[in-house]
């Protein structure tokens, strides 16, 4: 696989906060990654850690009272960078955008489709919506789609409605309808999550043989580490809405070098380990939003942890090699500016 | 679909045959019985009437009968068509409800479009520009709606017109028009008189449904889908139109079951109130003269469009919702 | 193999316990709910004002300033009179109004002088009545100061009735139908809602069917019918109670299909099944551990159908087939107000109407804020 020398997505300090009554959440906190041209970047960690709303602060789907506060997120369209956190949400240029040129597949596919209407009108709209085809052109095309994604008998599923369609032919249809428009980036939101471990494994195969046939970029964002490693070449792993360490998948896996990384890796079970024995578990609990602790936010249950330094200032994000980056004071003194 | 419209059908004669028994029991109820209230009412005009007499008619009207072949007797009158006659106005009971059923239903008909027309756009507005000032103003006319018993607002409405205007707002037609024969104009005439009277009556209504019809919609614009249609890039006004508003009107379709006959009987207060031509001052007349075949008759008919609002928003339902039209 | 979640979502909810969320966590359902109530201005100052009318409910007598039956044919229709509370001084008096027969229309048209005082006192000494129906008394909170003066703080009907003393009655009358309208509604509807629930089969078919029946009746038309039948002879008591039975008849359905609803569901759960296993009797199974669960939904629902138990109540008065005169209630007083020609001359005849939107909107919004605090779980 050739990795292209400019990214397809760019993101730089990107912050999004929720204003609420009880005070101001801070979800996204300062996130920088790339994705490159036809490659998979797998985004882990735990509920809250701010991965999907990243991911929606790419689309501009963020709603109120959630707002970007700061960053770029640079999307290079056809050669040409724009700066999607400067578009507006409702205009033309983004809408243009969603569906045609960076798609999503939403978390829960039980409810992703209207109930009342059939799912292929809801495909065709989004066709019909960003390329100049008729009604039965792109019936035709949401055909060949279902069949691309697997879907027997596609002629007559077309008509059917999603409550009518088990909980893994919903999954491909949303995918085939992600990929309608033939995006050049997917965003793939925990697309396994609500659907059990068999059909979750091919669903997976699917996306990887798509990827390949649509030459499509997927960000895939999961809390399952299993699924990242037959994924991904790339992970991002986020804690708080901070990013605390990013780099190809076999150096993350066999090469952690954050303290927050080597505690998610420990808490797998693995065929090697005695079979009773309990699974080590991160110490302490998640910090509730309005109540994130100064300086890192992972040293309250950090194991490495230096006081006076961790507890007081954030660690910038560091670069240890061209795609390779920890924040984290254990490797470079370099701190965010407060 | 036919089958679910057939089954709904086929229950209507018979909750119609429920409806009549009971109102027959209800008619029957007060001390005396028709006969005594003619009597009286033709002794009040100086014709005696002799025991024979009396005992002849009580015979035509099966009043000898026990009670049970006494609302057989109704019964079958009624399959024939055949209403009675009125003590009072000395005409046949059916001719009498006729004259004023189509305008019931008109008034009614009227009031549940001005109520749609209204509530759904209000409700739209509401959710989608929550916490606007246009938003607060409109929950409070809501809970006014919802507070003023509709009769007062038909007196407030009636007498600011009356004391600031000089106008009378009563009836339905001006006069020039009362008695001409039906015509394009006539009908012009009757919906500029209309709509007033139906917006007093469906106000409550109104200001319920745009509750409902807000709090559904704000629901609907919480659920995945709505990202989905919105990661597809469509344009923001037409994809609320378009998924979440069409999904919040399945609950308010489900209100016309109770909504419409709520018309039916609310617009008896209304019509006294405002003098208009109507089946319901006609039942009150004869509930307080006690001419019980024509409070019976009237009855019917209300029962018979409640049942026939309750059928049309099951099968409006089932239209708009594929899960319930394929009894998913 | 799969791998597990690196984190459940308990981990989330797992969040470090503060002092306040200490005090949440050990308090009880009915402070919960208190807490959530307290947080609603507008129903906080809703409650307020019931509490007030309640109060008016209790003794109407000490609240009018007069016997609310008194006629005087030379004061009808006497315009509201103001209350002045100072003249140098505290010295309340209210000016007396004057009347003249127009030559014209032969009406009497009435003119406040502002020189002839009538003086005013609260607390004072008036037309005796009985306290709960128990002790002699004949203070009220505002009456003139010579008993023998008459005055009309809302006006005067067209028998020269007092509308304020009047009001203070019908609220007694209408706020109390809707109490007890009700409160026989919860019966039934929790009675027939619970055996529908509890026992499922053949029961639960006709109870479902009853109240589809009861439900698509046409409520105005059979109500009147209904109150017409009423026997002319009967005691304004026993009319007040027959109305109000014929009002609750309908009113339990919605409660009754809630009720259900809820025992179907609970019918399944854990605690039930528990507590059927300790070998709890069946009745202490429905009162000690289902009907508490959703007691607070209950009474919220309630709240929400006094309002339209006082509107049915009132627009059957109105239409003369309610509450019959010489009771008095809101509708009834209404009822003056029926004729377009007597409301131009005497507007303060719809002030019971404005009562009726104050009580009813009152009701709502407690309602509504006993509905949203009742779920003190949700958010």
């Amino acid at each position: 696989m050739t990795i292209d020398a400019e990214p397809l997505l760019r993101v730089r300090d990107l912050r999004v906060s929720f204003q609420l009554d009880e005070g101001t959440v801070r979800a996204v906190d300062g996130v920088s990654f790339d994705v490159f041209p036809r490659q998979v970047v797998g985004i882990v960690g735990e509920s809250g850690c701010g991965k999907s709303v990243t991911m929606r602060a790419v689309l501009q789907l963020i709603d109120p009272p959630g707002r970007i506060t700061g960053g770029e997120i640079t999307y290079r369209q056809n050669g040409r960078p724009i700066d999607l956190a400067r578009v507006s949400p409702r205009s033309r240029q983004m809408r243009d955008l969603r569906g045609a040129e960076v798609a999503l597949i939403p978390q829960e596919p039980m409810a992703a489709f209207s109930p009342v209407h059939t799912v292929g009108a809801q495909i065709i709209e989004a066709i019909m919506l960003h390329e100049r085809l008729g009604r039965g052109e792109a019936r035709a095309r949401t055909v060949e789609l279902f069949r691309d994604v697997g879907i027997s008998m596609a002629e007559q599923r077309v008509d059917a409605y999603s409550w009518q369609l088990s909980g893994g032919l919903r999954q491909r249809a949303m995918i085939a309808m992600a990929l309608s428009c033939r995006p050049r980036l997917l965003i793939a939101d925990e697309p396994t999550t609500a659907i059990d471990v068999t059909t979750q494994a091919q669903i997976l195969a699917l996306l990887r043989e798509l990827q390949q046939k649509y030459d499509t970029a997927i960000i895939f964002i999961t809390h399952d580490l299993g699924v990242i490693a037959q994924m991904a070449n790339y992970v991002v792993v986020m804690y708080l809405g901070r990013v605390m360490e990013e780099g190809p998948v076999d150096e993350i896996f066999h090469a952690p070098k954050h303290p927050y990384t080597r505690a998610l890796l420990r808490s797998i079970p693995s065929l090697q380990t005695e079979t009773r024995a309990a699974l080590p578990v991160i110490a302490g609990t998640l910090p509730h939003p309005f109540n994130r602790p100064p300086g890192c936010p992972f040293h309250p249950r950090c194991e490495d942890i230096r006081r006076g330094y961790c507890d007081v200032a954030v660690p910038a994000l560091h670069a240890l090699g061209p795609r390779r980056a920890v924040s984290c004071f254990l490797h470079s003194d370099a701190a965010e500016p407060a | 679909m036919t089958r679910y419209i057939v089954q709904r059908l086929l229950l209507l004669p018979f909750l119609l045959l429920v409806y009549s028994f009971v109102i027959f029991v209800i008619i029957q109820a007060p001390p005396g019985d028709f006969l005594t209230a003619y009597v009286a009412t033709l002794s009040a005009s100086g014709t005696s009437v002799s025991a024979e007499q009396i005992e002849a008619l009580r015979h035509t009207y099966g009043l000898d009968q026990p009670f049970v072949v006494q609302y057989l007797y109704w019964l079958r009158n009624l399959l024939a068509g055949n209403f009675g006659v009125s003590l009072e106005y000395h005409r046949p009971n059916a001719e009498l409800i006729e004259e004023q059923l189509g305008l019931t239903v008109a008034l009614a008909v009227m009031s549940f479009v001005l109520t749609w027309l209204i509530a759904v756009p209000a409700g739209i507005y509401s959710a989608t520009h929550r916490r606007s000032v246009l938003d607060h103003l409109l929950t409070v006319i809501n809970y006014i709606g919802v507070a003023t018993p509709n009769f007062m607002l038909a007196l407030i409405l009636m007498w600011i017109a009356f004391a600031y205007f000089g106008i009378s707002v009563t009836g339905l037609f001006s006069p020039e028009y009362a008695d001409a024969p039906w015509s394009l104009a006539k009908l012009g005439d009757l919906l500029a008189h209309l709509w007033l009277p139906a917006l007093i009556l469906g106000i409550a209504g109104t200001a319920r449904l745009t509750r409902i019809m807000r709090a559904n919609l704000l629901d609907e614009l919480n659920k995945p889908y709505v990202v989905t249609a919105r990661a597809k890039g469509l344009r923001e006004w037409r994809l609320v139109l378009r998924y979440p508003v069409r999904l919040a009107l399945n609950p308010l379709v489900s209100t016309i079951g109770w909504y419409l006959p709520q018309l039916f009987s609310g617009s008896l207060i209304v019509a006294t109130v405002m003098n208009l031509p109507n089946i319901g001052p006609l039942l009150l007349r004869a509930l307080v003269n006690q001419d019980m075949y024509l409070a019976g008759g009237i009855l019917l008919i209300y029962s018979f469009l409640t049942i026939v609002g309750t059928l049309l928003s099951d099968i409006a339902l089932a239209m708009m919702d594929p899960r319930i039209r394929m009894g998913a | 193999m799969r791998a597990p979640s690196i984190a459940s979502d308990a981990t989330v909810s797992d969040v470090q316990v503060t002092a306040a969320e200490e005090r949440i966590a050990v308090a009880s359902n009915w402070q919960l709910v208190w807490w959530r109530f307290r947080k609603h201005h507008l129903a906080l100052f809703s409650a307020g004002l019931l509490i007030c009318l309640y109060c008016v409910v209790i003794c109407p007598a000490f609240f009018a300033t007069q016997d609310p039956q008194r006629t005087d044919a030379r004061q009808a229709f006497i315009p509201v009179q103001t209350l002045h509370l100072f003249d140098g001084g505290w010295n309340p008096w209210i000016p007396a109004t004057v009347g003249k027969r127009n030559p014209v229309t032969l009406r009497m048209e009435w003119t406040t002088d502002p020189q002839r005082k009538i003086r005013v006192s609260f607390f004072t000494r008036g037309e005796p009545y009985r306290l709960f129906g128990l002790f002699d008394a004949n203070i009220h909170l505002l009456g003139a100061t010579d008993p023998t003066q008459r005055i009309f703080l809302l006006g005067s009907d067209r028998l020269g009735r007092d509308q304020w003393s009047r009001i203070m009655y019908g609220t007694q009358t209408s706020m109390t139908v809707g109490l007890v309208a009700v409160t026989l509604s919860v019966i039934f509807g929790v009675v027939l809602g619970g055996i529908s629930g509890y026992f499922g089969g053949f029961i639960d078919l006709v109870i479902q069917r009853l109240i589809e029946l009861l439900q698509s009746v046409p409520t105005i038309p059979i109500w009147l019918a209904l109150s017409a039948a009423l026997p002319r002879d009967w005691t304004p008591i026993q009319v007040f109670f027959a109305i109000t039975v014929i009002l609750s008849l309908v009113g339990w359905t919605t409660l009754g299909r809630e009720v259900r609803g809820r025992f179907l569901a609970l019918r399944e759960e854990d605690f039930v099944l528990a507590a059927r296993l300790a070998g709890a009797r069946r009745m202490r199974i429905i009162l000690r551990h289902m009907v508490p669960t959703f007691l607070s939904h209950i009474i919220a629902t309630s709240s929400l159908a006094i309002p339209v138990m006082i509107i049915n109540e009132t627009s059957l008065s109105f239409l003369g087939l309610g509450i019959r005169p010489p009771a008095i209630s809101w509708g009834v007083l209404l009822q003056e107000a029926q004729n377009i020609q007597t409301l131009a001359l005497a507007p303060w005849l719809l002030i019971p109407g404005l009562v009726v939107i104050v009580a009813v909107l009152a009701f709502n919004l407690v309602g509504d804020g006993l509905r949203d605090a009742s779920d003190p779980y949700s958010h």
